[in-house]
C-alpha cells in the first residue's frame, strides 16, 4: 500500500503568534517547525509499515505552503517518509480551510494513496477540519482524532474518543484518518536520517501541475471571508506567584483561598 | 434564503446539550433574518416525540433521516440533500467532534465557507457574521460568507440552550441516498466508558491533573489534595491523560468530556489548551500550577503559580489540612 502523510509547517511553539493587521491572516514569519501533531501521523505510518500485516511500498509526505515549508518536508523525511511533494504557488496564499483541503485533495489524487494520514489539528490554526474536507473531495471515508489504528486486510479498525465515550469504527481503505497525539510516541530521527533527508526526492508542484482550479483557491476566492479582527473582551489579569520558597508560596495560596472562603 | 439548518446530535434517547444550544441560537438568528430554524436528526428509528421536542427550543420543523448513528459522512449526505432541496442559507453546529467533521465535509460538498470554534454570531444586513477567537483567544476574527450557504461550527458551550415557550415542532421524514464512501465506515461499538464511573459534575472543588503530572501515579497528589479539601471535592483530568489511560474517562473535562463550573478549579500540570478551557472556563475561581510560565492556562487563571507541582502539591495538601483543622 501507499501512505500519504499530510504535513504542515507551523510557527514554533515558543514563538508568539500574531495577526498581520492589514490582511487578517496569520503572521507566519519567525521560527518555524513541523506541526507537532503531524509527527504522530508519520509515526503511525511507520508503525503500519513495521507492523508487517500489510506491505507498505511507500510513505510520501505532502504539504502545501510557501517555499520555507520545504524544511517541514525534510523533517518529515527524516522521521521516515521516503519522499515528499510540495504544492507551492502564490495563487494559493490566503486559502481558507475548504480551499486548502481542495488543493491538497488534487495533489493527493496524483499519488492515488491507499491511506492518507494527518495530525488531528495544526498548532497554529487550531482546526480539526482539514481531514474531513480532503476526504470528501477524494470520495473516501474518514475519521478524525483517532488514537488507535489497526490494519487488517482492506480495512482499518480505529478507536477514538467522541462525545459519549470511546467509539470503535471500522473504515475500509482507501481512507483519510487524522490522528490524535495519544496514538503513539514519535521516534527521534537519527543523525544519519537528518543528514540524508535533503537528498531524498522532493517534487515541487505549482497549482497548475496539480490541476488545481485557480478560481477555487487563494484569499480572494475563498468562500469564508475574513472581514475584521478585534481584541477579546478584557479580563482582569490573574495574580501570578513565582515559586521560589515553596513554604511561602503555599502560605500565599492558602491565604488567597481563605479570603474567598474556599477552604 | 433566510432559513437555518441546525444539526442535533442525540444518543440514547436524549439530545446533546450543545445541540439544544445550537437550536436556540439558530432560532434567534433565523428570526433576525426573517426565516425559520429547522433541525435535522439522523439515526436508526429516531423517536418522533424526541424530534418534536426541539420545538421547545425554537425549531419550527425537524427533519428526521434514517441512517447509521455516530458517524459524520451520512449526515453530510442528509444535510446536503436538505440544503439542495432549497431554503437554507446557513448550517449551524454546536460544539463537539461530530459537528466539526460534518461541517467540514459539508463545506467541501457544497463549496461553502466554514468558520469553526465560533463563539458569537450576529445578523447584519440580512447576513450572518461569525466571530471566532484565534491565536489562543488573544484576538477575535470576524468571518463573512461569499458562498450561497455559510457553515458555522460553534465552540463547545458557546450557545446557551433556551426554551422559547413554543410547543412541539413539525416532524418531517427526509429521504436521502448514502454516498458510496459513507457506506465504507461502520460503527463497531459506540460510547464505551473506560475506567471507573466517577462523578465530577456536582463537585464544589475540583483538583484537575494533566500531562505535567509526569506519570499516572502523579494523580495520587491530586487525590490527596482533593481529600484535604474534604466535603464535595473530586479529581478531574485532561483528555491527554485519559487517552493515555492514566485516569477514567468519566473524570475528563473539555471538548469530548464534561463541562464543569465548580467554586474552585485547581489545575495541576495542565497547559490550558482550548479543548480543555471550553469545559472549565466558567469555574468561579481558577488556580493553576504549571512549571511553564508561558502556559496558556495562566491567561485565564485567577491565581497562577509558576513552579514544580511535585514540590507544591504535597505542601499545599498539608497546609489545607492544617487550615481545616484550625
Amino acid at each position: 500500500m501507499k501512505i500519504c502523510v499530510l504535513v504542515k509547517e507551523v510557527p514554533d511553539a515558543a514563538v508568539e503568534k500574531k495577526l498581520n493587521p492589514s490582511t487578517g491572516r496569520m503572521d507566519r514569519s519567525g521560527e518555524r517547525n513541523l506541526n507537532p501533531y503531524d509527527t504522530h501521523a508519520i509515526e503511525a505510518a511507520m508503525q503500519v509499515r513495521e507492523g508487517g500485516s500489510i506491505p507498505v511500498e511507500e510513505i510520501v509526505a505532502v504539504t502545501m505552503g510557501p517555499e520555507s515549508a520545504v524544511r517541514a518536508l525534510h523533517k518529515a523525511v527524516s522521521l521516515g517518509a521516503d519522499r515528499s511533494v510540495h504544492l507551492c504557488d502564490e495563487a494559493l496564499a490566503g486559502s481558507d480551510v475548504a480551499a486548502t483541503g481542495y488543493a491538497l485533495a488534487k495533489t493527493l489524487e496524483r499519488e492515488s494513496p491507499d491511506l492518507v494520514l494527518l495530525g488531528q489539528q495544526s498548532d497554529d490554526g487550531e482546526c480539526y477540519t482539514i481531514g474531513a474536507v480532503v476526504a470528501e473531495h477524494l470520495g473516501m471515508p474518514s475519521l478524525t482524532q483517532v488514537i488507535k489504528m489497526d490494519v487488517s486486510g482492506e480495512a482499518l479498525r480505529c478507536e477514538r474518543q467522541a462525545e459519549y465515550g470511546y467509539d470503535t469504527v471500522e473504515v475500509k481503505l482507501p481512507a483519510v484518518i487524522s490522528v490524535g497525539d495519544a496514538i503513539n510516541e514519535p521516534r527521534y530521527p537519527s543523525l544519519k536520517a537528518i543528514m540524508g533527508a535533503k537528498k531524498k526526492q522532493l517534487d515541487s508542484l505549482s497549482a497548475g501541475d496539480a490541476q488545481v482550479d485557480p478560481a477555487k483557491v487563494g484569499g480572494e476566492n475563498s468562500a469564508a471571508q475574513w472581514i475584521a479582527a478585534k481584541p477579546p473582551p478584557a479580563k482582569a489579569a490573574g495574580e501570578i506567584i513565582e515559586d521560589e520558597d515553596t513554604g511561602e508560596t503555599v502560605e500565599r495560596i492558602v491565604a488567597w483561598l481563605d479570603e474567598r472562603k474556599l477552604i | 434564503m433566510p432559513n437555518i439548518l441546525v444539526y442535533a446530535l442525540h444518543y440514547d434517547g436524549a439530545i446533546n446539550k450543545n445541540s439544544l444550544g445550537a437550536v436556540s441560537e439558530g432560532a434567534r438568528l433565523a428570526e433576525e433574518l426573517g426565516g425559520e430554524a429547522h433541525a435535522i436528526m439522523l439515526g436508526e428509528g429516531v423517536a418522533e416525540d424526541l424530534a418534536a421536542s426541539l420545538g421547545r427550543y425554537g425549531a419550527k420543523k425537524v427533519l428526521v433521516a434514517e441512517g447509521p448513528e455516530g458517524l459524520a459522512q451520512p449526515l453530510v449526505d442528509a444535510m446536503a440533500k436538505a440544503i439542495g432541496d432549497g431554503g437554507y442559507g446557513y448550517a449551524l453546529f454546536g460544539g463537539g467532534l461530530l459537528g466539526f467533521e460534518i461541517g467540514a465535509g459539508l463545506a467541501a460538498r457544497l463549496g461553502a465557507g466554514v468558520a469553526m470554534e465560533v463563539t458569537n454570531v450576529r445578523a447584519e444586513g440580512g447576513k450572518l457574521i461569525a466571530e471566532r477567537p484565534i491565536l489562543g483567544d488573544s484576538a477575535i476574527s470576524e468571518i463573512a460568507y461569499r458562498s450561497p450557504v455559510g457553515i458555522i461550527i460553534g465552540r463547545l458551550n458557546a450557545f446557551e440552550a433556551r426554551e422559547s415557550g413554543a410547543g412541539s415542532a413539525q416532524v418531517e421524514q427526509l429521504s436521502f441516498e448514502l454516498s458510496e464512501h459513507a457506506t465504507r465506515a461502520t460503527m463497531i461499538t459506540r460510547g464505551e466508558q473506560r475506567g471507573a464511573d466517577v462523578d465530577i459534575e456536582g463537585a464544589d472543588v475540583l483538583v484537575a491533573g494533566g500531562r505535567g503530572l509526569g506519570k499516572p501515579e502523579g494523580f495520587k497528589l491530586c487525590e490527596e489534595l482533593a481529600q484535604a479539601f474534604g466535603g464535595n471535592s473530586a479529581v478531574a483530568a485532561t483528555r491527554a491523560v485519559v487517552d493515555a489511560g492514566w485516569y477514567p474517562y468519566a473524570a475528563q473535562i473539555g471538548q469530548t468530556g464534561k463541562t464543569v463550573s465548580p467554586k474552585l478549579y485547581l489545575a495541576a500540570g495542565i497547559s490550558g489548551a482550548i479543548q480543555h478551557k471550553v469545559g472549565m472556563q466558567s469555574s468561579e475561581n481558577i488556580v493553576a500550577i504549571n512549571k511553564d510560565a508561558n502556559a496558556p492556562i495562566f491567561e485565564f487563571s485567577d491565581l497562577g503559580i509558576v513552579g514544580d507541582l511535585n514540590k507544591i502539591l504535597p505542601k499545599l495538601t498539608e497546609a489545607v489540612k492544617a487550615k481545616k483543622a484550625s
